[in-house]
Formats: C-alpha cells, sequence, structure tokens
C-alpha cells in the first residue's frame, strides 16, 4: 500500500469534476441557511453523517471487492433524489475516466462497459481506491472527507467566505470524520455476511428536497 | 424490582372475499395496539388502530405486521396520534412495522403522526415488502416535541422493496444524542415536522412521475422503480399534514368519503 496514492487520490486538484458541485451548499446559501463559517460547519456536520457517511461505506465495500452492481443500486436507494443521482452519476463517470488512466486495471475496465452511463461515484471511488493499492479505509476517508471539502471551497466562492475560515471548519470536523469512516467500514465489512442492507441509509431531507429546487434555476453556479 | 416494558403486537390479513369485497381472516391486536374493523364502501376493508394505552414508552416493544392478499384492498389508518414517551424500564422503546403486499392487491398505511415528546427514545422501522404489480400508499409523520417542546431522541428507518429490489433505504436521527449536524441547514434546519409518502403503482414503470418541487420545503420525485416519494420538512404538524393531502389528492388517492 502507498500512502503517497492516497494523497494523489484526495487531492482536490485530481481531475474528476467535482470542483463543479457544491454538495447542496448553493442551495443552502441563497436560502439563508449558510451565512457564516459557523453555518458552514454545522451544514458540513449534517452532510458528514448523512450522504457523507453513505458515501464513505458504499466506498469501503467497493473497495473490499463486493459487486458494484449491488452497491450502483444500494445508492440509488438511498438516494431519492433525481437530481443527486444524476449528479453522482455523472462525478462517477468523470471519475472513472480519469481513475482509468491513472491506475489502469481490469475491474475499473469492466465497470465502464457495464455503467456506460456511469455509477454512482462513491462506487467508482472504492474501486479506483483498489486499483490504487489502497485500503478500504483508505475509501472510505477520501469519500468521507469529499463529502465536506465540496461545500466548505463552494462556500468560499459563494459567500467569498475567507478561505483560513473554510479550512478551519474542515480541520474541527476532522475527529468526528474519522469516527464517520471508521463505522462506515465496519458497516462495509458486513455487507459480505448481511448484504447491502448492512450499509447505513441515513438521510438528510433538506440535501434531498433542495437538490430538486436547485436542478429547476435557470442560472446556477454549481451543478448541484 | 425490574421494570420491563409492554411487549404488544397486532397482526391483519386481508383476503379477497370471492364477492368483490375484503375480508379479515386475521385481525389480533392488544393493549396499544387494539384493532378495529370500521365500515367502508366498495371493495376494501378498514382498519383503526385504536390504542387502549398510552405509549410506546421507554423500553416497550410493538410490532405490527400487515398483509394484502392476492386481489384484497387493505386500509389501515390509526384514531389518533402516536406519543413516544419517556417510560420507568430502561432502553430505547421500538416500534416495528412489517408490510406485505402481494400482486394485484393495494395496501394503504396512513397512520396518525407520531409525536418524539421530550425525554423519549424511540426506534421505528417501517419495512414495506411489495410483490410485483402490488400497490402501496404508505404515509409517515413525525412530529419533534409537543408544543414548544423540546424532542425525544428519535431514529426511524423506512425500507420500500418491490420485487426483492430495494427501492427506498432512509434513516433519519434526530433529537438529543443523534449524530451532530441532524438539525442544522443540511437536515432539517429548524423545521419540526418531516414526513414521507411513498406511492407505488405498476403503472409508473411506464410512466414515472415527474420532480416536482412543493413549495419550499417539499418535492415529489420518482425512484428508480414504479413507485413515487414525496419527502417533505415543515415548522409543524399542521402545515406537514396539509401538504402531504394536498399530494394525496393530486396523485388520485385522497381520503374517499
Amino acid at each position: 500500500m502507498s500512502r503517497a496514492a492516497l494523497l494523489v487520490l484526495a487531492d482536490g486538484r485530481f481531475p474528476a469534476g467535482g470542483h463543479a458541485h457544491s454538495g447542496g451548499a448553493e442551495a443552502a446559501v441563497k436560502a439563508g441557511r449558510i451565512t457564516s463559517a459557523a453555518s458552514l460547519e454545522d451544514f458540513c456536520r449534517g452532510r458528514l453523517h448523512t450522504a457523507g457517511l453513505v458515501a464513505s461505506a458504499l466506498a469501503a465495500a467497493a473497495a473490499l471487492g463486493v459487486e458494484p452492481r449491488e452497491l450502483d443500486a444500494a445508492a440509488d436507494a438511498r438516494t431519492p433524489s433525481p437530481a443527486l443521482r444524476t449528479a453522482a452519476r455523472r462525478l462517477g463517470r468523470q471519475l472513472l475516466r480519469a481513475a482509468r488512466v491513472t491506475w489502469p486495471s481490469a475491474e475499473l475496465d469492466v465497470l465502464a462497459r457495464e455503467f456506460p452511463k456511469g455509477a454512482h461515484q462513491p462506487v467508482v471511488l472504492g474501486l479506483a481506491a483498489r486499483a490504487a493499492g489502497l485500503a478500504p479505509e483508505d475509501a472510505a476517508h477520501c469519500a468521507a472527507y469529499e463529502s465536506v471539502s465540496g461545500p466548505a471551497t463552494a462556500t468560499v466562492r459563494l459567500l467569498s467566505l475567507d478561505p483560513f475560515d473554510a479550512t478551519a471548519v474542515l480541520a474541527r470536523l476532522a475527529p468526528e470524520l474519522d469516527r464517520v469512516a471508521d463505522s462506515a467500514v465496519e458497516a462495509a465489512r458486513r455487507v459480505a455476511d448481511e448484504g447491502a442492507d448492512a450499509l447505513p441509509a441515513a438521510s438528510a431531507p433538506l440535501l434531498e428536497v433542495m437538490a430538486e429546487a436547485h436542478a429547476a434555476w435557470p442560472v446556477r453556479l454549481f451543478a448541484s | 424490582m425490574t421494570v420491563t416494558g409492554v411487549r404488544a403486537s397486532a397482526r391483519i390479513v386481508a383476503r379477497a372475499d370471492g364477492r368483490g369485497g375484503t375480508a379479515l381472516p386475521v385481525l389480533d391486536g392488544e393493549g396499544p395496539l387494539a384493532l378495529r374493523r370500521t365500515r367502508s364502501a366498495g371493495p376494501e376493508a378498514k382498519v383503526m388502530v385504536v390504542g387502549a394505552m398510552s405509549g410506546p414508552l421507554g423500553g416497550d416493544r410493538f410490532t405490527v405486521t400487515a398483509r394484502a392478499e392476492q386481489g384484497s384492498r387493505l386500509h389501515i389508518g390509526s384514531a389518533a396520534a402516536t406519543l413516544a414517551l419517556p417510560g420507568q424500564a430502561k432502553g430505547e422503546a421500538r416500534y416495528d412495522v412489517l408490510l406485505h403486499v402481494a400482486g394485484d392487491a393495494e395496501l394503504c398505511w396512513l397512520p396518525e403522526q407520531l409525536i418524539s415528546a421530550h425525554g423519549s427514545d424511540l426506534r421505528i422501522t417501517t419495512r414495506a415488502e411489495l410483490e410485483a404489480g402490488a400497490r402501496l400508499v404508505l404515509r409517515e409523520e413525525q412530529v419533534l416535541g409537543r408544543a414548544g417542546e423540546q424532542p425525544g431522541r428519535l431514529t426511524s428507518r423506512l425500507t420500500v422493496r418491490i420485487a426483492g429490489r430495494t427501492v427506498l433505504d432512509q434513516e433519519l436521527a434526530c433529537g438529543p444524542g443523534a449524530t451532530g449536524g441532524w438539525d442544522g441547514p443540511a437536515v432539517l434546519a429548524g423545521h419540526r415536522a418531516v414526513g414521507q409518502l411513498i406511492v407505488v403503482r405498476p403503472e409508473f414503470a411506464q410512466r414515472p412521475v415527474r420532480a416536482q418541487v412543493l413549495g419550499e420545503c417539499a418535492a415529489l420525485v420518482p425512484l428508480t422503480g414504479p413507485a413515487a416519494l414525496v419527502s417533505a420538512v415543515a415548522p409543524d404538524a399542521l402545515r406537514l399534514r396539509r401538504l402531504m393531502d394536498e399530494v394525496l389528492t393530486q396523485l388520485g388517492c385522497g381520503e374517499r368519503p
């Protein structure tokens, strides 16, 4: 296992298109629910323990070698908003394109053939981590971190929030992020015996509902 | 003296009676889950959970199992809201609902609201298992605290499977002790009522509903299967119910007189 490979995969400059998505922050800023570093932190904490936990467990399970089709269906069932399902598949397709060049692997080739329209991003992330020789814990950390780093950097642009403050939010969330990744890996290991029902299903009603409203905006800065 | 919670269960089986109506060969309930068949016109059988005790209280275990067999129409409601309260017994209360719907059968599960009172600790699971061709209307509404009161701890998981495939799996945890951010801008943002309405119809496979934003904090969406979901959060129970009623009417499954 290479620790540096994790840095490559988790780097915000990894060319997988994540910068075009705000993880629901754009809609929350417009609704007046994110107005400061404090409310950004509250937003990120809620997202981490819901969508972040689910993404983290999906990524860990994919890295453990669970059948991607089963995980992709589990992601659909945990993502009622069609706007969010579309965004997750688009991000998955972009990540897969980058990962296949970065860490060529037969498993990634099969995934591309089976999901021409893209698989849910965390599933691709888990398989990319596997192709990079990383562990399920790494995939889980990567997914959990992305669930909060996207909204934090987007809010810097949306609110002209001080980037130092936004980064401090991420640093304060780090211990919780470790715990989320740990419980995600624990759930992912149970999938082999118990099936996909063992995956967490934590949901954030406002993220789902607001994503539908956001997708209908005529002009927006972020795709989701 | 060890205090243990109440164990209560209710079982309902609906069967086509062969004359265009629905019979109820099994209608067993007790204590907090007492059942009554009520009058209804047409092919459906109507059952009310009347609940002769309060609860669930801490340590209680409630289980409701309802099965709509081939060709039957079953409507289940409740006479009053369910109030989760703290109890003398240790530990969380559990309330498990298991619904089975055969192909060419219809089940409406439309209970009144679940209110999470201050100090209570309840885990509720609702699991609907549908065969291909089954129809379902399922509403769940949760109210966090009575008027002006902090809520208790409430964890609810709703799972819907159609022909062996999970089309919806959602868990919501809120109240003291829930994971951080539950009341923040990503999850509930201070709203005190949250609800889901799921409608399963075979015809949605060919003609899914179109995604639609309903007011400020609700949306109607197609799921990946013959099902539609309304997710809503609202400031209070009354506004949530009004919204749910409007959507039920819009989808053509409003209360029949």
